[in-house]
């Protein structure tokens, strides 16, 4: 079963952090983290997002399409990066998530991706 | 005999779904299937009597009522596989395999992906087989409420996949705390209900101690577990003596103990004395176990051992501080130091905020002042009781005290 893991940070913290050896210590705590995964064959896919600073919304109303700046939200921690994986159950899923670096500090989001029996509509 | 099956299904339906679950893969399914061989059950026990083992009767009856259930749907591919699957399985269960999955349903209903109010109602539902309606009556909630609360908590252990298995030894631990947590939370919405006309439900409170004991069986030689089922029957004992017939509460001072359960007192105090021995590190439960045996024990009010039962908070104050076990271990203080040396402590407490919105905070302020003869201070004490208190037995019992403190104050 695949689980997509949404990594919540608070922003501003990150960027304030940037090139202290907090940093460099999580950013190789990434790098562990993906390669273990990799090897143990739970890793699907991952990346990480630019700052919500470069995010823009789209919404169509009525046959038009509304551009604004911004993320979808404001929140007081925002999505930062994400990982797909393959877990055997919800236990399996909550436990890699808790490994994920950014846990330490912010929150995980773990969404089962939905089946569907006839492939995707 | 119609009564008799009520209370072989009351024994049975919690084992006999948790089977289920685990051979259909669905708690729907499950929940169907078992309501088909109990209506099976009901046309042909009456008349043919019942069988030796009610149990696996159930079980194998629900299971081919599955089957038939599954090859009616017929859309899909992967039900007729499973379908397929269960008929190939063995219809024989052994004990364990069923004692087995009675504990994978509880520590799934109790999973802490689930919110503490689904975990409730589910454990309520499944494993101690409560109609819907009974479970909504027993959370003050309607039953179009508590059906919709139980359908979400159904689709998310199937949809997030939440396992049905007992979990490791490394997560046992904290599942467990968890489970143990369900279980109190039931106990204690029976044991002082948080809002109505009656004080105690009863019923929940027999649930909950069937629960500990359940586990207890499951799992013996848990501390937690013995020090909860101690702490539960211990409290339970007192059930007689807490109301007077006109339904007012009894306050533990003026309770008449002779109307205590002596013989369950005496099982509450085994299990208080054999949860402490399985750790060096006494469980918070039988910390609070200890306390109550301590207060069952005595043979009045005034030869209470206030001094063991003050230390006692402190030892819970270490393992597991809390405002709660604050104000609790004040109020204990007050009988060995003095109530104007715990009016320091409740103020000190107060002044933190944290228990801002609890009507105890106050009552207990409201008794210390009254004790020190401050009756104007008291009656302000009681009013701010009562505005926050919401049984209706416990305002009364505030009211009272609160009008003769006015009385008081006004005689000098």
């Amino acid at each position: 079963m695949q689980y997509l893991l949404l990594i919540y940070n608070n922003e501003a913290e990150m960027a304030a952090a940037r090139g202290t050896t907090a940093d460099g210590e999580m950013m190789s705590a990434y790098v562990d983290f993906t390669r273990d995964i990799v090897r143990t064959g739970h890793f699907k896919a991952g990346d990480a997002l630019q700052p919500t600073s470069t995010a823009t919304t789209v919404r169509v109303r009525d046959g038009k399409t509304l551009i604004t700046d911004g993320p979808f939200a404001e929140t007081r921690e925002q999505l930062g990066g994400y990982y797909m994986i393959d877990a055997k159950d919800l236990d399996e899923a909550t436990a890699i998530a808790a490994r994920i670096p950014g846990a330490w500090s912010g929150s995980v989001e773990v969404r089962p991706v939905m089946v569907f029996s006839n492939g995707p509509a | 005999m119609i009564e008799k099956l009520d209370a072989v299904f009351r024994r049975e339906s919690g084992r006999a779904l948790a089977t289920l679950i685990r051979l259909l893969g669905d708690f729907d399914l499950a929940e169907e299937a078992l309501q088909d061989a109990w209506a099976a059950a009901l046309d042909t026990w009456p008349t043919r009597g019942m069988p030796d083992a009610p149990r696996a009767w159930l079980v194998s009856v629900a299971r081919n009522r599955a089957i038939d259930r599954l090859r009616r749907r017929k859309m899909q591919i992967e039900k007729e596989r499973l379908a397929e699957a269960l008929e190939s399985s063995s219809a024989e269960f052994g004990r364990d395999e069923l004692e087995d999955d009675l504990l994978r349903l509880v520590f799934t209903c109790c999973h802490p992906a689930l919110a503490m109010e689904a975990r409730v109602a589910l454990t309520l539902r499944t494993v101690c087989g409560l109609p819907t309606a009974s479970v909504a009556r027993a959370f003050m909630v309607g039953e179009a409420t508590m059906a919709q609360r139980l359908v979400r908590a159904k689709a998310k252990i199937r949809d997030a996949r939440i396992p049905y298995r007992v979990p490791d030894r490394d997560l046992m631990p904290e599942r467990l705390d968890g489970v143990l947590a369900v279980i109190y939370l039931v106990f204690n919405e029976g044991y002082a209900a948080s809002e109505g006309e009656g004080l105690m439900r009863r019923e929940l409170c027999e649930e909950a101690i069937r629960l500990a004991r359940m586990l207890n069986s499951l799992m013996p030689g848990r501390s937690g577990v013995q020090g909860l089922l101690g702490l539960m029957i211990l409290h339970h004992a007192r059930r007689d003596a807490r109301q007077d017939s006109s339904g007012d509460v009894v306050r533990l001072e003026n309770q008449d103990r002779t109307r205590w359960r002596g013989d369950e007192i005496r099982e509450g105090q085994r299990l208080v004395e054999s949860s402490l021995r399985l750790q060096a590190v006494p469980d918070p439960y039988a910390v609070q176990a200890a306390i109550a045996a301590l207060h069952a024990g005595a043979a009045s009010f005034a030869q209470t051992d206030w001094r063991q039962i003050a230390g006692l908070y402190g030892v819970l104050m270490r393992l597991n501080p809390s405002p709660v076990v604050e104000l609790n271990r004040a109020a204990a203080l007050s009988m060995v130091e003095g109530p104007g040396r715990a009016l320091e402590c409740v103020d000190a407490l107060a002044a933190r905020g944290e228990l801002e919105g609890y009507w105890l905070l106050p009552a207990t302020r409201a008794d210390l002042l009254w004790r020190l003869g401050r009756h104007e201070e008291a009656t302000a004490a009681f009013d701010a009781a009562i505005a926050l208190v919401r049984l209706a037995p416990e305002r009364r019992l505030l009211e009272r005290r609160r009008a003769l403190a006015a009385k008081v104050s006004t005689w000098r």
